[in-house]
């Protein structure tokens, strides 16, 4: 299983993908921003950081770089993509994904671990995972998912919410909602279900010596399905 | 403009320092000389007040590779690794302001990590601020977080372990010192000494521009009611720039190109120009024509003395030039070749062909002033009677909840949630626990840190606190279970022209030194930041001594938090019930004067060698070191993060129960250990002389302290976590 990491210029979480990555079995690449193709493979992921320092706009500089043709044209031909973090403001700023990502409610950076609920299981990221819940770990100043009216009604439509902010229990209610987002939005998917985008870093949790394991079940099961 | 008496002193400079400029130049200095020697001899960058002094502190031991005079210390922790390490000072700018000044902290720091060719791992910071009533104290505190995780987040390096105290003291001048540790592997080590002649010097990084010119001379000057005008001497730092920079310069010092590296950190161009030739023993010549400008019209007095942050100054090998700036280009940075070494000795600066500058380098930095300061000796003070009437009318409980939810005592979760503290993936100790720890990316080992100061202790005895902070460090990096190896030091104190302020810096650096030596505990980097004072009144003494130790076997990591109902519960070293200049003394009873707790060498390197021992046997459940508030508040800290309870062993010590659960006695911990082990830890205390006391068991949802005396503990995590957050957000 081949997988390609794109490096911009901020980014901080390439490594620990790679290294993520690469404990659970995908023969992974990073690929540097300002290349044109993508080597092949099966996995497209956009890492957390600060790509272009967040400045102009979160994931807005990244998202006109010249790797980003060749990660648009995999995407629309059904490639698996997904944006972590600053990796999913990219993606929406790529216009991958719908709405945006603003400002956490309270104008402060949160990292934590948080809990979320899986929406939607008919997909390849999530797709045989047992568990309803995940705790996953949040590191962000920004996101606070928000799109409009009939957008939102389009993503309910299409069964486009992966992630939703919850208790342990799978409760999703404002006390669980750690930065604002509409509905409790943690991840989206694009309709095709091949583009994912989260806040939630699974990357940071593949060690029990670490803050926790559910990261390892993700990985896990991702690679099995794309098998 | 030609410069007089007055000009130099409008630098900063005294004068007879001015005399001695002109004396040992033989003329009087041009306006950029006279810019150069005042950030050279100001008091940030010569050390002239604390020379003297710092050369008593014990900087060897087996596993030092490099001790004080680099960018940073460092360590052999085995194998091929390496750790880089130093902690520094940013308090005059972040007062002025919070968010860029604490931010270009945390970014000088990572800098003077990555100089010397090791990748940041891990940022820890040490912040005080002025009474929480003071009206600038919460929007300070916020400023300083929002920096400090402006940059470090954007960076990519992991925040994992902090100290933040409040004290009326800092009203005036808060404190902001920020830690970074670095890991390298030992034959890939970058020193700023120079060598050879005619080698290219490089400038890289951000382009220079009018920010932060003076920075180092203010930085070495009191407030007064003036210092908003002090606004532009604060540099303004960009995170995003500094991590194309650490990536750039890592690329290039994995091949052979540089001979020397040294960031533009306090005094920019001049200090790293003059510090690598000085050390090289050779000259530099700089066409300052070619140094990138940000900002048109630059004069050679404003290149100079800019403090624009993410830039460096190399020497690289001849020859070297195109591989180097490709590199750079690569990551969209500025690099142009600005000068050369020479033999001359001397640092000789063109501007537009014309030349500006000629000082003999030994002149700047061998001939820099050195005082001798006059200063006062503390005596101890005495013992005060405890009043035993005071304690009738206090609840045990209600005194806990107090001290939990003392500013200085509160859970920070408010503040280290806005840190990004599990990025680069090896965070295996968070923020609120003894220290901080991470792996070493790929390997079983990992390293410990934890920042740590009593200003309270230093201030009521300059001498025992001094030693108390070493010790503190000592006990946070045993407590789990790693071996401590080396610290840096931050010496945060008001006037060294002021005998008392000058006689607290004396005898807290001798005490830092007692400690550290009698523990083979060497000080391997630091920094001083005088004149933290506003008008004539310095602040309370605050060394902060950062530390840093080694896990062989991360799995053997130990963490505070209670484990198993029944368990025991022991309190390792001796109570004696020292409540003087203990929180409950201060904040309960409201009486400040008193000496602060002995410190008993001996007691404190035996206990924590045997609860190293223990905790390599595998005994330590959980183990957290017993410091502010005494043993009732460490207990309760053990209880909140573990969701435990605890019931305490009906009690048959002979000193009052106040004395008892608030004294703050040096040299102790509690620990946790299976009760089947209680015969073979009892024996191994026992064989190593270290006395102990049965605490108590590991319960559910209580802490039991007596028969009258019971809370629940998500009563006590209420009073612990509530006030910073209820705080901030009023």
């Amino acid at each position: 299983m081949n997988s390609s990491v794109i490096t911009f210029p901020g980014s901080n979480c390439d490594r620990d993908m790679d290294v993520a990555l690469k404990k659970f079995g995908f023969k992974n690449k990073m690929v540097w921003h300002d290349d044109l193709e993508l080597p092949k493979s099966d996995f497209v992921v956009l890492p957390g950081g600060f790509s272009y320092g967040d400045y102009l706009r979160c994931g807005s500089m990244a998202s006109k770089s010249k790797i980003m043709k060749s990660v648009y044209n995999f995407a629309k031909g059904g490639g698996k993509v997904m944006g972590i973090c600053n990796g999913f403001q990219i993606l929406v700023e790529a216009g991958l994904l719908p709405g945006v990502l603003l400002r956490n409610k309270y104008l402060e950076f949160i990292c934590k671990n948080i809990f979320v609920k899986v929406n939607n299981k008919d997909n390849s990221f999530f797709k045989d995972i047992k568990k309803n819940t995940l705790e996953l770990h949040i590191a962000h100043n920004e996101g606070n998912y928000f799109c409009s009216k009939e957008q939102i009604e389009e993503i309910n439509d299409n069964n486009q919410i992966a992630l939703f902010y919850s208790d342990k229990s799978g409760n999703v209610n404002k006390e669980n909602n750690p930065n604002g987002s509409i509905n409790n939005i943690a991840g989206i998917f694009n309709k095709e279900k091949n583009i994912l985008g989260m806040m939630p870093h699974p990357e940071r949790m593949i060690d029990p010596a670490l803050s926790g394991e559910d990261g390892s079940i993700f990985f896990e099961n991702l690679i099995n399905n794309l098998r | 403009m030609v410069v007089n008496e007055q000009i130099a002193i409008d630098h900063g400079l005294k004068k007879n320092e001015y005399k001695k400029i002109c004396d040992l130049l033989e003329r009087v200095p041009n306006i950029t000389e006279l810019g150069i020697f005042s950030a050279m001899w100001n008091e940030h960058c010569s050390y002239k007040s604390s020379r003297f002094h710092l050369k008593n502190l014990p900087t060897k031991g087996k596993n030092v590779i490099q001790g004080p005079g680099e960018n940073a210390g460092v360590i052999d922790i085995g194998d091929e690794d390496a750790i880089v390490f130093k902690i520094e000072s940013h308090n005059h700018p972040s007062f002025i302001e919070p968010y860029q000044g604490a931010a270009t902290g945390v970014g000088g720091i990572m800098r003077d990590i990555f100089t010397m060719g090791a990748r940041p791992i891990a940022n820890l910071n040490s912040i005080h601020f002025g009474s929480p009533q003071n009206k600038k104290t919460k929007n300070l505190l916020r400023g300083v977080v929002r920096g400090i995780g402006g940059y470090g987040n954007c960076m990519g390096v992991p925040t994992i372990a902090g100290q933040t105290s409040f004290d009326e003291s800092y009203n005036g001048n808060i404190l902001v010192n920020a830690m970074t540790l670095g890991l390298v592997k030992k034959d890939k080590i970058f020193y700023s000494k120079a060598a050879g002649l005619g080698k290219p010097v490089i400038y890289v990084g951000s382009k220079t521009g009018r920010d932060g010119i003076h920075g180092a001379s203010m930085a070495s000057a009191s407030f007064d009611d003036k210092i908003e005008e002090k606004k532009p001497t604060v540099q303004v730092g960009d995170p995003f720039t500094e991590k194309l920079l650490l990536e750039a310069c890592l690329e290039l010092m994995a091949g052979d190109s540089i001979i020397a590296i040294q960031d533009m950190g306090a005094a920019g161009l001049t200090s790293s120009s003059i510090e690598m030739a000085s050390k090289g023993n050779l000259g530099i010549e700089i066409n300052l024509n070619m140094v990138p400008c940000r900002e048109s019209k630059m004069t050679p007095y404003e290149i100079m003395l800019s403090e624009s942050q993410e830039r460096m100054l190399i020497v690289l090998e001849s020859g070297k030039e195109d591989l180097a700036k490709k590199i750079f280009d690569k990551w969209n940075l500025d690099f142009a070749v600005i000068g050369k070494t020479t033999k001359s000795k001397k640092i000789e600066l063109y501007f537009d062909k014309a030349k500006v500058a000629d000082i003999p380098i030994n002149i700047l930095v061998e001939n820099s002033p050195m005082y001798e300061r006059k200063w006062k000796k503390s005596k101890l003070p005495k013992k005060l009677k405890n009043k035993k009437e005071q304690f009738k009318n206090l609840k045990i409980i209600n005194v806990l909840n107090k001290v939990l939810s003392n500013p200085n005592v509160c859970s920070k979760e408010w503040i280290w949630q806005q840190y990004d503290h599990t990025v680069m993936g090896d965070t295996i100790q968070k923020p609120g626990g003894d220290a901080g720890v991470v792996r070493i990316h790929g390997t079983s080992k990992a390293v410990a840190a934890s920042v740590d100061s009593s200003a309270v202790y230093c201030w009521a005895h300059p001498l025992s606190g001094g030693k108390q902070i070493v010790c503190e460090s000592w006990r946070n990096l045993i407590s789990v279970g790693a071996k401590p190896i080396a610290i840096t030091n931050c010496l945060n104190f008001g006037s060294p022209e002021n005998q008392e302020n000058m006689g607290e810096f004396v005898e807290c650096v001798q005490g830092l030194g007692e400690a550290s030596l009698y523990l083979d505990f060497p000080v391997v980097s630091g920094n001083v930041s005088f004149y933290n004072q506003t008008k004539d009144i310095g602040i309370k003494p605050t060394p902060t001594i950062g530390g840093v130790g080694l896990i062989l076997n991360y799995k053997n990591m130990v963490t505070m938090d209670l484990k198993e109902t029944e368990n025991i519960l022991l309190v390792i070293g001796k109570t004696e019930g020292h409540l003087d200049q203990s929180i409950f003394s201060r904040d309960v009873l409201n009486e400040k004067n008193g000496p602060p707790p002995e410190i008993n060498l001996f007691n404190e390197k035996n206990n924590g060698e045997t609860i190293l021992k223990l905790i390599d046997s595998k005994f330590i459940k959980a183990a957290h070191d017993v410091s502010m508030g005494g043993i009732i508040t460490a207990l309760s800290k053990m209880c909140i993060k573990g969701k435990k309870g605890a019931t305490l062993k009906k009690s048959n010590y002979l000193i009052n129960q106040f004395e008892y659960l608030f004294g703050e006695d040096q040299g102790r911990y509690i620990i946790e250990i299976n009760k089947d082990s209680l015969q073979d830890v009892a024996q191994i205390l026992s064989e190593n002389s270290v006395h102990f006391d049965e605490l108590g068991t590991v319960s559910d949802d209580n802490l039991i302290i007596d028969d009258k005396s019971k809370v629940s503990i998500d009563d006590l995590i209420k009073s612990h976590t509530t006030w910073l957050t209820n705080y901030m957000n009023k």
